[in-house]
C-alpha cells in the first residue's frame, strides 16, 4: 500500500468501525464491539508507528484529496512529526481505554453505543491532529465536541451527566465557533486554509492589523477546548462521564486539542507582546487556581479533574513564553501529563468500580485490599507530584528552569518563579491526598461490600502506562528522546534548541524549585489533613466564585430572559402586524425606484372606450363594496368580489386573452361555489353589538392606519401599472415563442404551446402543486370537524317540518321536489358539460382551450350534479375517485415527459407529426397533447376532490346521528 | 384607455390590501382573492393592452401582429394556483373555526 493512503486509512478506519459498531445487538457488544474497537485503535497504532520512518527523516507527510475545488478547498491530510506525537498518543492510549472500558462497563448497557461513540471520538480526534486545512481542521474539532457530549451524557438517566454534557457542548462549541472565525481571518489574511502555507506566513500575520482579533480568537477556541481559566469550570462537570471517557478525552486527548493547537500555530503567531501576556498569565493563573482547587475536592475525579486543568495551565504557560526550549518543556509535558494522568483516572475507575464510591471521606486503607492497584496509582501520583525518576519530574524541571530564568520585567521575573513554585507545592499536597486518604489509614467503615482486585486486564492498561512513567523517567534519552526530538523539530525548524533530557543537572536552581515543592507540599497537607477530613467541597477563599454557577446564571439570561425580551420586541405570533409589516415594506420597496427621481408618465385618455371604462366603474364599485361587506354580509361580499372578478374576465377577453377570460370565468365559478359551500361555519356578526370603549380608539387607530396603507398600496399599484403601460414594450422572448410556436411545438395557441411545451417543466410543477394543495384540503378536512351550524334552519323549513311531523310524514318528504325543473336540466346538462370540455381540451393546441379549461369545465359538470341531486343521490349513481384522477394525471404528464428520454431527448421535449385519418384528413399530433391530457384529468380530480371534500362536511353535521363514533376517522370522498 | 384599467387595478389591490389587514378569516380570503385579481391583471399588463390580436397565430400575419403570449401563460397558472390556495385557506380558515371557536386570524380573539 503506498504510504500516501495510509494516513486516508486512520482517519477513515474508526468512522466506518464506528457505523458498524452502533448496530451490533447489546447481547454481543461487551465483547465484540470492544474487540472491534480495540482493533481499530491497534490497527491505528500500528499505521503510526510503521509511519515513524518517514516521518523522522524530517519529512512531512501530504496526501490530498478534492473536497471543494471551486472554494479553493482540499481535504489535506498532513503528519509531521508534532501531530505523528498526538496520532501516537490517540491510538496507543485509545487502545488501553477500550481495553480498560471493556472491564468497566456493565454488560447491560448500550455498550455498542459507547463503543460506536467511543471510535467516532477517536476518528475525530485523529482528523485535527491529521488536518493540512484550517477549515477541515474546525469541523474535526467541533465533531469533538459533539461526540464529547455525547460520551460525557452516556449515562443520560443522570441529571448531572446530562448538565455535565451540555456545559461542554456550550462552552466547548461556542469556542469552536470562535476558532472557525479566527481560521476565516487566518485564510483572509494569508489567502489560503493550507497549513503549510499558512504556517510559512508568520510575517504577513503578526504584522497585519487584523493580527489581534485572529489571535483572541484563537485564544477562546484553544482555552475553552483545554479548560483554560476562566473558562476550566466545564471539566470537573464533564466528570459525569463515565471512567474511560474521562480518562481518554479529559486528560489525554481532546482537552489537548487546545494546547495541540497553540503549539501548531505558535511558529506564526507566538513571540508577540498581546501573545506573551496573555497566553503565559492564563496559563499561570490556572495553574494556580487548578492547583488550589485540586487540594480541596471531596470526589477523587474532581481532584484529578482540577489537577488537570492545573497541568494544563502548565502547559499554556510554557508555550507563552515563546522561547524555543519552553516549547521544547510544553511538547514533552503534554505527552508526560497523557500517560500518567490516564492511568490516574483508570485507578479512580477502578476504586469507583470496586467500592461504589469516588468520596474521600468514605475511603481509606484500601491498600490492603488491593495493592497491586495501590502501588501503580501511588506511582502515577508520584509521577504527577513530580518526583525524581518520574517523567513529570523531568518536564516540571524544564518548566522549572524556564521560569526561573531572569526577566527584564520585575512583575514577570518574580510572579513566574514564584507561582510555580506555590502551584507544584500544591500538586505535591493533592498527590499526596489522593494517595494518602485512599490507600492509608485504617480500613474504611462506610462501605457496602468488601473491595478486592479487580480483573487482571482491566489493571493492565494502567501496568503499561505506569512503565511508560518509569521508563521515561529514568532512560527518557532513550525512550522519548528521539520521538520528542521529532516532534519539537517539526515545529520549530531551524530554531530547534540543543537541551538535555538527563535525570541530573546537578544541584541548580529547579532542582532547589522541586525540593521546595516536595516538602512545602507534604507539609501542607499534613496541616490541612485535619480540615480536610471533615468533608469541605470547595476551596476557601475563591469557592464563591463558582465557574458553572455563573455560567448557568449567563445561560438563563440569555435564554429566559433576553430571548423572550428580543421576541417581544422584534417577533409577534399575530397576523395583522405580520401582513401590515409585510405590506409596508412592499410599499417602501415600490418607493425605492423613485428615488432615482420622478417618473411621471404623460396622462392621457386616448382610445377611451366607454363600455369599458363603465365594466370597471361596476368593478370598482363591487371591490369596493366588497371590501365594506366582508364583515358582517359574507354573501354580499362573496358576489361583490364576483363583479370584481367578471370585469377582470371582460379585460382579459377585450385584450386578446380569451384563453385566459377562460380560465377565470370557471375559476370564478368555482371559487364561489366553494366559499358557498364554507359560509355555513362562520359564525355570526352582528352589527349592532357594542364594541368596548377601551379598545376601540386602538382599533380606530389601526383602522385610519390601515386604511391609509390600503390607499397608498393601491395608488401605487395604479401609478406603477399606468406607468409601465404606457411605456414602450421591451423586446422579450415573446418573439422567439410566437416564431417558433407551430413550427418547434405544432401548435397555433401559442399560449398553450408555452404551458405545454415550451414551459412545460414549469406547468408540471404547477400541477404538482395543485394536486398536493387537493390532497392537504381532503387530509385537514378528513381531521378537522367545522364548527356547528351558525344558522338556524330557515323559517320556512321549520314550519314546513312541523307540518309534516304533525301529518306523521318523513320530514322533507312534500317539498322534496321544490327544484325538480332546474335539477333534471342539470343532469341533462351533464353529457353536454363533458362534450364541451372534451371539445374544449382538444382544440386547445390551436384555438383557446386546453388542459387546464377543459379540467375545470368538466368538474363544473359534475358539481352541477352534486347540486342538483344532492351529494348522496350522485354518490349512489356516480363513483368518482379523484384521487385516482390526480395520480393518474401526474403519471401521464410524468411519463409523456420521460418518453422523450427514450428517444435520447431531455425530459419533456416535445414531438408532433401529420396524421393521415380516413375520414378526417391530415390531423396535427403533438404529444404536447398528451401531457396537456395529464394535466386535464389532474385539474378534474383536483378541483373535483377539493369541492366534494368540503361537501361532505355538510352531510356529516347535518345528520349528527349518522355520524360514526368521536375519534373514527369518517372517509370523506 | 390604460389609465382606466391601471385606476381598476389600483382600486382592487386597495380594496385586497385593507382586507388582508383586517381581523376576521372573511376578510382575509376576500382580500386575498381582489388582491390576485390586481396583481394578475398587472402581470398581463405587462405585455401592454391590445384588442383583436390574440396569440392564436394565423400563419399569415407578421410575429408583431400579436398580444404577448408570455405574460398570459404566466397569468393562467396563476389564476389556477390563486384557485388552489384560496381552496387551501378555506379549508384551513374552516378547520381553525372548528377548532378555536373563532374567526379570529389568530384563532383567538384579541
Amino acid at each position: 500500500m503506498p504510504a500516501a493512503a495510509l494516513p486516508t486509512l486512520l482517519l477513515a478506519l474508526p468512522f466506518v468501525v464506528a457505523l458498524v459498531t452502533l448496530f451490533i445487538p447489546t447481547a454481543w457488544a461487551r465483547n465484540t464491539a470492544a474487540a472491534l474497537a480495540g482493533s481499530v485503535a491497534l490497527i491505528g497504532f500500528a499505521i503510526v508507528l510503521w509511519l515513524y520512518p518517514a516521518i523522522a527523516a524530517g519529512g512531512t507527510l501530504r496526501h490530498e484529496l478534492a473536497w471543494l475545488p471551486d472554494l479553493g478547498l482540499t481535504i489535506v491530510l498532513r503528519l509531521n512529526g508534532l501531530s505523528w506525537m498526538f496520532a501516537a498518543m490517540i491510538t496507543g492510549i485509545g487502545f488501553l481505554v477500550v481495553l480498560y472500558a471493556r472491564y468497566y462497563l456493565q454488560p447491560d448497557e448500550p455498550v455498542a453505543r459507547f463503543f460506536s461513540l467511543f471510535l467516532g471520538f477517536m476518528g475525530a480526534m485523529l482528523g485535527i491532529v491529521l488536518s493540512g486545512n484550517l477549515i477541515q481542521l474546525v469541523i474535526f474539532w467541533e465533531l469533538t465536541s459533539i461526540f464529547s457530549f455525547l460520551l460525557i451524557g452516556y449515562w443520560h438517566t443522570y441529571a448531572s451527566a446530562r448538565d455535565g454534557a451540555r456545559m461542554a457542548l456550550i462552552v466547548t462549541g461556542t469556542g469552536g465557533l470562535a476558532l472557525f472565525l479566527a481560521m476565516l481571518l487566518i485564510g483572509h489574511i494569508v489567502g489560503s486554509y493550507d497549513i503549510d502555507t499558512v504556517l510559512a506566513s508568520g510575517e504577513a500575520i503578526r504584522n497585519h492589523q487584523l493580527y489581534l482579533p485572529t489571535l483572541l480568537l484563537v485564544l477562546v477556541g484553544a482555552f475553552t477546548k483545554s479548560a483554560q481559566f476562566p473558562f476550566q469550570f466545564w471539566l470537573p462537570r464533564a466528570m459525569a462521564a463515565p471512567t474511560p471517557v474521562s480518562a481518554y478525552l479529559h486528560s489525554a486527548t481532546m482537552v489537548k486539542a487546545g494546547v495541540y493547537l497553540l503549539v501548531l500555530l505558535s511558529p506564526v503567531m507566538s513571540g508577540t507582546g498581546p501573545w506573551v501576556w496573555i497566553v503565559t498569565y492564563t496559563g499561570l493563573v490556572t495553574l494556580l487556581i487548578g492547583a488550589y482547587s485540586a487540594v480541596f475536592q471531596r470526589d477523587l475525579k474532581g481532584l484529578l479533574a482540577y489537577s488537570t486543568i492545573s497541568h494544563l495551565g502548565l502547559i499554556t504557560t510554557l508555550i507563552g513564553m515563546s522561547s524555543p526550549l519552553a516549547l521544547v518543556a510544553a511538547v514533552f509535558h503534554i505527552a508526560n501529563h497523557a500517560t500518567f494522568k490516564a492511568s490516574l483516572f483508570m485507578a479512580a475507575g477502578i476504586i469507583d468500580h470496586e467500592t461504589g464510591t469516588r468520596d474521600f471521606r468514605k475511603l481509606s486503607g484500601l491498600f490492603r485490599y488491593m495493592p497491586f492497584t495501590g502501588t501503580l496509582a501511588t506511582v502515577a501520583a508520584a509521577a504527577m507530584a513530580g518526583v525524581p525518576l518520574l517523567n513529570g519530574f523531568l518536564s516540571k524541571e524544564m518548566f522549572f528552569a524556564e521560569t526561573a530564568l531572569k526577566n527584564a520585567n520585575p512583575f514577570v521575573d518574580v510572579s513566574l518563579p514564584f507561582v510555580a513554585v506555590l502551584a507544584s507545592l500544591f500538586a505535591v499536597t493533592y498527590s499526596v491526598r489522593f494517595i494518602h486518604d485512599v490507600f492509608m489509614g485504617p480500613p474504611p467503615t462506610l462501605l457496602d461490600r468488601v473491595p478486592h482486585e479487580p480483573p487482571a486486564l482491566m489493571r493492565r492498561p494502567i501496568e503499561i502506562l505506569v512503565l511508560l512513567c518509569l521508563l521515561v523517567g529514568v532512560v527518557p534519552g532513550l525512550t522519548i528522546g528521539p520521538y520528542l526530538e521529532t516532534a519539537v523539530r517539526s515545529v520549530l525548524g531551524a530554531d530547534t534548541p540543543s537541551y538535555s533530557l538527563a535525570v541530573w543537572h546537578g544541584f541548580d536552581v529547579p532542582l532547589m524549585m522541586s525540593a521546595i515543592a516536595l516538602v512545602g507540599g507534604i507539609i501542607l497537607y499534613r496541616l490541612l489533613h485535619g480540615y480536610l477530613a471533615r468533608g469541605v467541597d470547595s476551596p476557601p477563599f475563591i469557592g464563591h466564585l463558582v465557574g458553572p454557577r455563573i455560567f448557568e446564571r449567563l445561560l438563563l439570561l440569555l435564554s429566559a430572559r433576553l430571548a423572550p425580551a428580543l421576541e417581544r420586541l422584534l417577533g409577534t405570533r399575530r397576523l395583522q402586524p405580520q401582513l401590515a409589516l409585510l405590506v409596508g415594506l412592499a410599499i417602501v420597496a415600490g418607493a425605492i425606484p423613485l428615488l432615482a427621481g420622478p417618473i411621471a408618465p404623460g396622462l392621457s385618455l386616448d382610445g377611451l372606450d366607454p363600455v369599458l371604462a363603465l365594466v370597471w366603474l361596476l368593478g370598482s364599485v363591487c371591490a369596493v363594496g366588497a371590501a365594506i361587506q366582508a364583515k358582517y354580509h359574507r354573501l354580499m361580499a362573496l358576489i361583490l368580489m364576483g363583479g370584481a372578478g367578471l370585469a377582470t374576465v371582460v379585460t382579459f377577453a377585450w385584450y386578446s386573452a380569451p384563453d385566459l377570460a377562460l380560465t377565470q370565468i370557471l375559476v370564478e365559478v368555482v371559487t364561489t361555489i366553494l366559499i358557498l359551500l364554507g359560509l355555513r361555519w362562520l359564525p355570526n356578526r352582528l352589527e349592532n353589538v357594542p364594541i368596548d370603549v377601551a379598545t376601540s380608539r386602538g382599533a380606530r387607530l389601526r383602522r385610519a392606519r390601515d386604511f391609509v396603507m390600503a390607499g397608498v398600496a393601491g395608488a401605487g399599484m395604479a401609478f406603477f401599472a399606468y406607468a409601465m403601460m404606457t411605456s414602450d414594450a421591451p423586446q422579450s422572448i415573446s418573439r422567439f415563442f410566437l416564431k417558433n410556436a407551430y413550427v418547434l411545438g405544432g401548435g397555433h395557441n401559442v399560449v398553450n404551446v408555452i404551458l405545454v411545451d415550451f414551459r412545460g417543466f414549469d406547468t408540471l410543477g404547477e400541477i404538482t402543486v395543485l394536486g398536493i394543495v387537493a390532497l392537504t384540503t381532503f387530509a385537514l378536512l378528513r381531521r378537522f370537524r367545522p364548527a356547528a351550524d351558525s344558522i338556524d334552519r330557515p323559517e320556512q323549513q321549520r314550519i314546513q317540518s312541523q307540518y309534516e311531523a304533525a301529518r306523521t310524514d318523513e320530514e322533507g318528504s312534500i317539498v322534496s321536489d321544490f327544484l325538480r325543473v332546474p335539477a333534471v336540466i342539470m343532469r341533462w346538462m351533464f353529457p353536454v358539460i363533458i362534450v364541451l370540455s372534451i371539445y374544449l381540451f382538444l382544440r386547445g393546441h390551436d384555438l383557446p382551450g386546453g388542459g387546464f379549461i377543459a379540467g375545470i369545465t368538466l368538474s363544473t359538470g359534475f358539481i352541477l350534479q352534486y347540486l342538483a341531486g344532492g351529494t348522496r343521490w350522485v354518490e349512489d349513481r356516480l363513483r368518482i375517485r379523484p384521487t385516482l384522477w390526480i395520480g393518474s394525471g401526474l403519471l401521464v404528464a410524468l411519463l409523456t415527459g420521460a418518453a422523450a428520454l427514450l428517444f435520447d431527448h431531455p425530459f419533456l421535449t416535445s414531438s408532433f407529426q401529420y396524421l393521415d385519418l380516413p375520414m378526417f384528413g391530415r390531423v396535427p399530433l403533438a404529444s404536447a397533447l398528451a401531457f396537456d391530457f395529464g394535466v386535464f384529468v389532474l385539474v378534474v380530480g383536483a378541483t373535483v376532490l377539493i369541492l366534494v371534500a368540503l361537501a361532505h362536511q355538510s352531510i356529516r353535521n347535518a345528520r349528527p346521528t349518522a355520524r360514526p363514533a368521536a375519534g373514527a376517522s369518517g372517509e370523506v370522498r | 384607455m390604460e389609465a382606466v384599467i391601471a385606476i381598476g387595478i389600483g382600486v382592487l389591490a386597495g380594496s385586497g390590501v385593507w382586507l388582508i389587514l383586517r381581523p376576521r378569516t372573511f376578510q382575509v380570503i376576500i382580500g386575498l382573492s381582489l388582491l390576485s385579481y390586481a396583481v394578475n391583471l398587472f402581470i398581463f399588463g405587462m405585455g401592454r393592452l391590445r384588442s383583436n390580436a390574440a396569440p392564436i397565430l394565423d400563419g399569415v400575419s407578421a410575429v408583431t401582429a400579436y398580444a404577448d403570449p408570455v405574460p398570459q401563460s404566466l397569468v393562467l397558472t396563476a389564476i389556477v394556483i390563486g384557485f388552489a390556495m384560496t381552496a387551501l385557506f378555506l379549508v384551513v380558515l374552516l378547520a381553525s373555526r372548528g377548532l378555536t371557536g373563532t374567526d379570529h386570524v389568530d384563532g383567538q380573539e384579541r
